[in-house]
């Protein structure tokens, strides 16, 4: 199913690319030894180098280029053994050498690809242009002072890789998978943490409109939107914006702009008017960047397993079906997780009982897999009691739980609690005599053709045994007790 | 005491003549004679300078001297020093007072010289007469007949001046296009710009990123390998710093020239050079020949783009490395109703004509639509000139030619128009281009009694062999002429 | 090529350096000089050259991801002509 915008001349087709700026993780930063934690007190992530000062000089760091390599191969991109960087020209307040060093003609990383799953089950390709080092800016904030903005430059300096896409996506939805997708390799591999409310995943969005058929038409780029779901919308209200203006007779004009999520709009960016000559140069106060390929191999045979490939094992080595292995590989916590649970059980049983009771218990409890009060070791250890027979599967729930509650492991609470299943058929047929007593009437129905009534018998006599009767032994021996329902 | 050579001081140091205190304080009471009239410095430390000069006879005395221990000097005012304010000769600069201090300024410390204070110089190194700096013109202590002011060359003017004069023994310069040579010339003295990456560039004021060089300045070659030797040496704070031992630059001045092949580029005969340059020229080939060199005609048939390369090369980088210079983390602001507003008027009022002019022809020549026909073709005759010096190499160790096309101008020659001032750096220019080391020496005088220098030009990361010529041509000069404004002259 | 006033002002807009109107005309003269004179690289057959752009022939240096640097707020903002706090304080910018 294509996704058009009505407009009054017709349906409109969207063109959608996307330039997505990761933070890498580092320790240090791309070009000095500041430190690169989030959340710092101002100014104290700062050398020299970073906030501009005269006769300071770069110095690149060996790990970010390790993580750009690692992330061009997770992208199936080719990684380009010679590179070089340029500086980008401008005047900013939190840019604080008036350039940012960039990589423009000879990037890090070449041509690429995405795969991505969308609702409908498609699976579409995604096209990447290349994938370029950069340094980040400082952050000037505008909202705490009357008169003034202030200027914190621990962020300056801090590597970003920018990963920009062929303007292959024609959806909000398909961008929103895409930076799903792309969020979840490079937290794979190690490289960016994702972190889009911490800013350490931007995206910039490319926005035009044409007519099916057409060539494109001139595009916006919307900056620093920090959102999956602001890109969406900022990518729905563009997009309408855009048809308004050619159906009213207008030309869109190329520009930046914001997207301001209150309103629901994007607006002129006014302080990149004229931010269009980047005057982009060779960076003199670096040589050029050469790898070596025994080092690119010795990376990629350190890289893990990747969401794709992970997804078509789990399919196959554990006979999930498509969704399963979806949910299971958007965190690699997550199919960890699973694969130790799974490790000697019955694979499917494990998948339900994590798409079901567990991740249901983590949602209520705010809690994800990171930092779940239950271990792999311990889930397995629960569906072990039922398989042995231990506890039969409602109360296995109720213990779920009480490990999300406390932490215990099920061994621990079956014992304390005495939930152990009840397999003594002296007691099963104790129970079914009380419960067979009480009821007469009920039991003259049943004797009358009332077969529905033996569900009836079987949750009295597990109520009666407080939920730890074992159920193919209740029911034997209520067949036994008052004969098998006739149906 | 001050007309003493680094090597001599040295000797007497060691021998107990004199004390590092005595130098020291000889220099400051010439710096506080002359300075008031030659302007050499903009900064001077006397207190720091006496603080040194203690530190070196203490260090003495323990039997613990390193190379220039009490050797007074002037640093370049490009050269961050840690807690001595820093201006490269802009009012832009002028409150500035680094945190920090620059590798080459930090092994001259680490090496016992005293600093006096921070030398004169062009705005941002953007010169070549001193007559751009914020802190006034430098006078040269050389004097024409007419008794005309003149200019002590750029932009290491103020360190050529102070050396010069004896204010100083020696003194860093840096060399985009001819800042150590030029000068030199100018006033008699020796300099040398080493290969790009011998000197690490951490803390020296960028002016042109791939261009610029520190150097020694002294007044003679052999101060000037003593000065390197203690300059020089590989910085991982600077990614273009060369990963190469450090040679005994000293024991190389007394090496010869014997065997030595010089090239002579008939592409430095340019139109208008003055007749005393073109002999002084071949005295300095019959000297090399006498001392046992082969001379051998060279062509650098692309010395003639040098000068037009460097005028796009330069600015292009220069004005992108004084963007930082906003008002806003360091240095003079003029507030603005607006942060653009206070950009403009900051750098309008804190950057000089000349700084102006380059960072405008810079920005032009690298925005959109311009940068494929003056940038990158800059680029590309830039490697031509490589080419033509790699294939010269492979014929001859070393390449004489005159410094500069002209003795020292008055102070208010060739100032209508930037492009003849650009002129006065088109023998210097493609040694910076190319990235080789290349040396001015003293070796005579015009008709007006003005010095003239010759300069050595050599192989990557072969100064041995540009000392080695170097001091075959100052003993067959023996360029013993004194300025008229000498603190030296008469003690 | 050579510059008109409007495109000297566009330059030293670029540049961030406010010019006054007088200072124009004189800035224009001397732009077109050193343009005129660098003009004549147009003559050299750069064909299949490839650019040189840096000064050192030698391939980059890589260093070891560690925290060396930083950690000195005052030392950053001790040249600062405005702050507030630890912060760099500019006019407020409207984005």
């Amino acid at each position: 199913m294509s996704y058009t915008i009505e407009g009054a001349t017709g349906p409109w087709e969207l063109v959608i690319g996307l330039e997505v700026h990761a933070q890498v993780i580092s320790k240090s930063k791309l070009f000095s030894g500041a430190a690169t934690d989030f959340g710092s007190e101002p100014n104290t992530q700062v050398s020299f180098v970073d906030a501009g000062f005269p006769g300071m000089l770069p110095v690149i760091n060996r790990e970010c280029v390790a993580q750009a390599v690692r992330t061009g191969l997770g992208l199936n991109a080719r990684i380009n053994l010679v590179s070089r960087f340029d500086r980008k020209n401008y005047f900013y307040a939190d840019l604080p050498q008036g350039y940012q060093i960039s990589q423009y003609e000879h990037p890090i990383v070449g041509m690429g690809t995405i795969d991505i799953e969308l609702e409908s089950g498609e699976t579409r390709s995604i096209g990447i242009t290349r994938l370029h080092l950069e340094q980040d800016a400082g952050k000037s904030m505008h909202d705490q002072h009357a008169t003034k903005s202030l200027i914190d430059l621990n962020r300056s300096g801090v590597a970003l890789m920018e990963i920009v896409s062929e303007p292959d996506l024609r959806t909000p939805e398909e961008a929103g998978a895409y930076i799903r997708k792309l969020r979840t390799i490079l937290r794979y591999l190690g490289t960016c943490d994702g972190n889009m409310d911490e800013g350490s995943m931007r995206a910039d969005v490319n926005v035009s409109v044409r007519k099916a058929g057409e060539d494109f038409r001139t595009r916006c780029e919307i900056k620093n939107v920090n959102s999956i779901r602001f890109v969406m919308q900022a990518i729905e209200a563009e997009a309408r914006r855009q048809v308004d203006i050619w159906e009213s007779g207008g030309e869109v004009r190329q520009e930046t702009r914001l997207f301001d999520p209150a309103r629901g709009e994007t607006r002129s960016m006014r302080s990149k008017e004229d931010a269009h000559d980047y005057r982009y140069f060779p960076e003199p106060d670096l040589l050029p960047l050469v790898l070596d390929e025994a080092w690119i191999a010795t990376l990629k045979t350190q890289l893990p397993e990747l969401p794709d490939e992970k997804r078509a094992r789990l399919m196959h080595e554990f006979g999930l079906s498509a969704y399963e292995s979806a949910i299971f590989v958007m965190e690699q916590v997550t199919a960890d997780f699973f694969e130790t649970v799974a490790k000697g059980r019955d694979a499917k049983q494990v998948a339900n009982w994590m798409l079901g009771d567990f991740f249901a218990a983590l949602n209520r409890t705010g809690r994800s897999i990171e930092n779940s009060p239950v271990s792999a070791a311990d889930l397995g250890a629960l569906l072990d009691l039922i398989s042995d027979s231990t506890i039969n599967g409602k109360i296995a729930k109720e213990v779920l739980e009480i490990m999300v509650e406390t932490g215990e492991t099920p061994d621990a609470i079956v014992e304390a609690r005495g939930l152990r299943q009840v397999t003594d058929t002296g007691a099963i047929d104790a129970a079914i005599d009380r419960v067979v007593a009480a009821n007469p009437d009920k039991l003259a129905e049943y004797k009358s053709g009332k077969d529905k009534l033996f569900g009836f018998f079987v949750g009295q006599v597990m109520k009666a045994m407080a939920g730890k009767g074992n159920p193919a032994l209740v029911n034997e021996a209520l067949k036994a007790k008052i004969g098998a329902p006739a149906g | 005491m001050l007309n003493l050579s680094i090597a001599e001081a040295l000797d007497a140091l060691a021998a107990r003549k004199f004390s590092a205190v005595e130098l020291t304080d000889a220099h400051i009471a010439a710096v506080e004679a002359l300075n008031p009239r030659l302007n050499a410095f903009i900064t001077v430390t006397a207190d720091l300078a006496r603080e040194q000069a203690k530190a070196a006879d203490a260090a003495r005395h323990a039997g613990d001297a390193p190379a220039l221990s009490g050797i007074p000097i002037a640093m370049k005012d490009l050269f961050c020093t840690e807690g001595v304010r820093t201006t490269a000769g802009s009012k832009i600069l002028s409150p500035f007072v680094p945190p920090y201090e620059s590798t080459v300024s930090a092994k001259l410390k680490a090496a016992g010289a005293v600093m006096l204070g921070k030398a004169n110089l062009d705005e941002f190194a953007m010169g070549s007469s001193n007559i751009t700096s914020a802190y006034g013109v430098v006078e040269n202590p050389w004097q024409r007949e007419d008794g005309a002011k003149l200019v002590p060359g750029g932009s290491s003017g103020g360190s050529a001046a102070a050396v010069a004069a004896r204010m100083a023994m020696g003194a860093t310069g840096t060399d985009t296009g001819g800042s150590i040579r030029q000068p030199a010339s100018f006033t008699g003295i020796a300099g040398i710009k080493p290969t790009y990456g011998r000197c690490s560039r951490f803390g020296i004021v960028a002016f042109a990123s791939s261009l610029d060089q520190a150097g020694p300045m002294a007044r003679t070659v052999e101060d000037c390998a003593i000065l390197l030797g203690a300059m020089s040496g590989f910085d991982a704070r600077d990614s273009t710093s060369a990963d190469q031992p450090v040679p005994d630059f000293r024991a190389a001045c007394a090496h010869g020239v014997k065997g030595l092949r010089i090239g002579i580029p008939s592409e430095y005969r340019v139109d208008g050079m003055a007749p005393e340059i073109e002999k002084l020229w071949q005295a300095g080939i019959d000297w090399l020949k006498r001392a046992g060199a082969e001379i051998v005609d060279v062509s650098l048939p692309h010395t003639k783009y040098g000068l037009p390369v460097y005028y796009i090369v330069a600015p292009a980088e220069a004005s992108s490395n004084l963007a930082r210079y906003d008002g806003v983390r360091f240095g003079a602001r003029v507030e603005g109703e607006d942060l653009i507003d206070l950009y403009e008027r900051t750098r309008a009022a804190g950057f000089g004509a000349e700084v102006k002019r380059r960072i405008m022809i810079g920005t032009y020549v690298l925005s959109a639509g311009y940068y494929d026909a003056y940038y990158l073709r800059a680029q590309k005759v830039r490697a031509l000139m490589l080419r033509d010096f790699n294939e010269a190499f492979a014929k001859v160790d070393a390449i004489l030619t005159p410094t500069a096309p002209s003795a020292a101008f008055a102070i208010g020659e060739k100032m209508d128009d930037p492009v003849t001032m650009y002129l006065n750096d088109v023998f210097t220019v493609p040694s910076n281009l190319a990235g080789v080391p290349a040396m001015s020496v003293p070796a005579g005088l015009d008709a007006r009694g003005l010095p003239l220098g010759l300069q050595v030009i050599g192989r990557h990361f072969d100064e041995e062999t540009v000392f080695a010529v170097a001091g075959a041509l100052e003993r067959a000069a023996g360029f013993t002429a004194l300025p008229s404004v000498c603190a030296g002259a008469k003690s | 090529m050579s510059l008109d006033p409007a495109t000297v002002r566009r330059i030293a807009k670029l540049a961030r350096i406010r010019l006054d109107d007088d200072e124009v005309p004189r800035l224009e003269g001397e732009l077109n000089a050193i343009l005129g004179y660098v003009e004549q690289l147009s003559e050299v057959d750069v064909e299949g050259v490839q650019p040189l752009s840096g000064g050192a022939q030698m391939a980059m240096r890589l260093r070891e991801d560690a925290v060396t640097d930083g950690g000195y707020p005052e030392k950053i903002l001790a040249n600062a002509p405005d702050r507030i706090g630890n912060f760099f304080a500019v006019p407020k910018v409207v984005e």
